[in-house]
């Protein structure tokens, strides 16, 4: 127990004057989680609009206002001529040209359905098909008040079966809040297992590892005197990426306080175990670094689900994510702070998590022992 | 096999061996070290000094043979070795990023020092290197190589191990920081700590009161400096001072008798098996193989000499193998 205190204060002593490293575990995720959090956006608002009104009737004013009136588009034209779109489109000056064509409100009143046109710009795959969706919902709501306003004007009730989208959890539809708790965990991987990789390989390259191993210290008070001070400092960065995301993304946290730290202990206790054996197989800093970017990075934004939905990937490749640990602590974040999801819901994602941490954790000590 | 009664032991191993594949860096080495003693190992680089030490610390272990510290087996116990030693290494392996007080503050809780014991420890080690307070806290990759090895050395005897190992602990400080140095190892050995210590400098053998000559892989010989100068070399060297001609070495080695001759400055050492020549008998020999204008002085063995003279015969012998 004393030399496990003694590893846990010097490796404090160690990393508090080390102020490099110390920013990079508490700013930097802060920091990604702002410049992701923005950049990162699935939201498509503002989008440069062109109206051609060919009709010129007040339906198809209307029409038009109702398109205008919420932000996803913004008018930046008002054409005459279709030949004008063509121009637009090519200068990408607009995104999308919406044409109302000639005998809309002819066709409207007669009550037969009446089409619009409208020209998107398809080189931006994703924001053409949001703007897509988003004119269906305009145009699905412009005949829903028509429909309402004919029968008002009969005096009879209104026998329409009234489907009201409502999305749940995500009332809005903000990528932000989806986003949010998955960058939470793709950082506090790549820190904490970046930490906890140099940890021990920074000894060994310094050699300060044989001071240690001619002492009594044994394996495992080494690996936990060293993890504890990095749990330690990814709660706080945890800590503060929740504040982040709640100060600029207004993502709050629905579920318990309680289960969030647990997830986060146990999340750490895998992630920290990755570091280890990394840290124990590699003999430079250099190399130890690649590895825990490489191990970490890449899957924490392809295989977790943070980018990608799991359902959609092929079955080899989701058995493999049930390996990679952030994708459990993203199911766990984005049930605890999404939905408000306790352990029993979650708790198959809480016992992945102990299990490969219990097996990195364990061949780490082995490979250390064999070391020693 | 049990380690020997006998409790004046410090160290001992018996046929030490350690294989890297299919190399052999220290084959079957056998030797003891009393309590209090100096002992230095010596040898040319990768002569497997430095391995025999991290056998005995339990940084390696042995692949066969048998090695005991304090009586502890190396093998079994390392655990319990760890305990009893002290160890400093050739590159400096302290916490450069921390002052020269965490640094033994660490390693003395580590060895289980704690408050009052750890405070004096610390004191003490400091007194015992000769290092003043001013140093206490200065961050320790800022210090002076010669003053870093002193904190080494104060980190490594904070516990008061019974063994102390120091592997090269000399390289890289200037002669007069080695000369101290050396002053405090000997005062440890006064106090009854056993010392092994490794190093290529062959000056620094007079300072220890046995040496192991290891080459190879292989204990060549041991005994006091004294010893190897006076009779673990079974050959008398002369001084020879002669006009240099391209062929003189080939031209004396052909003198029935002579050992070897190399160059010593702008000297020749001239090496003959053991009472065979006299000065004159020797200058007619040479006089007779064609060199002319040679002086010939019959001088005592310096360590340099029996060394280089010891690695290269054992070289030839392997050769003959």
């Amino acid at each position: 127990m004393e030399r496990f205190i003694a590893i846990v204060i010097k490796e404090f002593r160690q990393i508090l004057r080390d102020r490099l490293s110390l920013g990079m575990l508490i700013i930097v995720p802060a920091l990604l989680l702002v410049l992701y959090g923005y950049a990162l956006s699935f939201d498509v608002k503002h989008i440069p609009t062109a109206a051609l009104d060919e009709d010129r009737t007040k339906e198809s004013r209307e029409f038009l206002e109702g398109i205008f009136q919420n932000p996803y588009f913004t008018l930046k034209a008002q054409l005459n001529r279709r030949s004008e779109i063509d121009e637009l489109l090519m200068k990408g000056k607009a995104k999308v040209a919406i044409v109302v064509p000639r005998g809309f409100s002819e066709k409207i009143n007669r009550g037969e359905s009446a089409t619009i046109q409208a020209l998107i710009d398809g080189a931006d795959s994703t924001t053409g098909s949001t703007v897509h969706g988003y004119l269906d919902l305009i145009a699905a709501r412009f005949n829903r008040r028509m429909v309402e306003e004919t029968f008002a004007v009969r005096g009879g009730a209104v026998p329409l079966v009234r489907v009201e989208p409502r999305i749940w959890f995500n009332p809005n539809l903000e990528s932000s809040v989806f986003l949010v708790p998955g960058l939470i965990a793709m950082f506090l991987m790549l820190s904490s297992v970046i930490a906890a990789s140099l940890s021990i390989v920074r000894e060994r390259e310094r050699r300060t590892m044989e001071q240690i191993m001619v002492s009594p210290i044994r394996p495992i008070e080494l690996i936990i005197g060293k993890t504890v001070p990095y749990i330690l400092i990814c709660v706080l960065t945890m800590v503060m990426t929740l504040l982040l995301g709640y100060l600029l993304f207004d993502v709050v946290v629905r579920g318990s306080y309680v289960t969030l730290s647990f997830a986060t202990l146990l999340f750490l206790f895998a992630s920290l175990g990755q570091g280890m054996i990394i840290s124990a197989l590699t003999n430079s800093q250099q190399v130890a670094l690649q590895v825990a970017t490489i191990t970490t990075l890449l899957p924490s934004i392809v295989l977790s689900g943070l980018v990608f939905p799991i359902k959609n990937m092929p079955q080899i490749i989701q058995a493999l994510t049930l390996v990679i640990i952030p994708r459990h602590f993203v199911t766990i974040l984005r049930g605890v702070i999404i939905r408000g999801a306790g352990i029993d819901d979650l708790w198959l994602s809480f016992l992945a998590m102990f299990l490969i941490g219990l097996v990195f954790n364990l061949v780490a000590i082995i490979r250390m022992r064999k070391l020693l | 096999m049990e380690p020997a009664g006998n409790r004046n032991i410090a160290i001992e191993t018996r046929e030490l061996t350690r294989r890297f594949g299919k190399f052999v860096a220290v084959d079957h080495i056998s030797f003891s070290v009393k309590k209090g003693e100096i002992f230095g190992f010596l040898g040319p680089n990768g002569a497997g000094k430095s391995t025999t030490i991290r056998m005995l610390c339990g940084l390696l272990k042995p692949t066969s043979g048998a090695g005991y510290v304090n009586g502890i087996d190396i093998a079994r116990e390392p655990e319990a070795v760890r305990q009893v030693i002290g160890y400093m290494s050739q590159k400096f392996s302290l916490y450069r990023d921390l002052s020269v007080i965490e640094n033994l503050r660490f390693f003395g809780s580590v060895y289980g020092l704690r408050g009052k014991r750890l405070d004096d420890g610390i004191d003490e080690a400091f007194w015992r290197v000769g290092l003043d307070g001013g140093a206490r806290n200065r961050i320790t990759g800022e210090l002076s190589g010669a003053i870093m090895q002193r904190v080494a050395l104060a980190c490594a005897i904070l516990h008061k191990p019974a063994v102390l190992f120091l592997d090269e602990p000399t390289s890289g400080i200037d002669p007069a920081a080695r000369r101290l140095f050396w002053a405090l190892i000997q005062d440890l050995s006064a106090e009854g700590v056993t010392v092994l210590v490794t190093t290529h400098f062959l000056d620094e053998a007079e300072f220890c009161q046995r040496v192991g000559f290891i080459n190879s892989g292989r204990l060549i010989a041991i005994g006091t400096p004294r010893e190897f100068k006076e009779e673990i070399l079974n050959e008398d060297i002369f001084e020879l001072t002669t006009g240099f001609e391209h062929d003189v070495l080939s031209r004396l080695m052909k003198i029935a008798g002579v050992a070897d001759v190399s160059y010593f400055g702008d000297k020749l050492h001239l090496f003959a098996d053991r009472g065979r020549f006299t000065t004159e008998f020797l200058l007619s020999e040479i006089q007779k193989s064609g060199c002319a204008g040679c002086a010939v002085k019959k001088i005592k063995p310096r360590l340099e000499d029996v060394f280089v003279r010891l690695a290269k015969s054992q070289s030839a012998a392997v050769n003959n193998n």
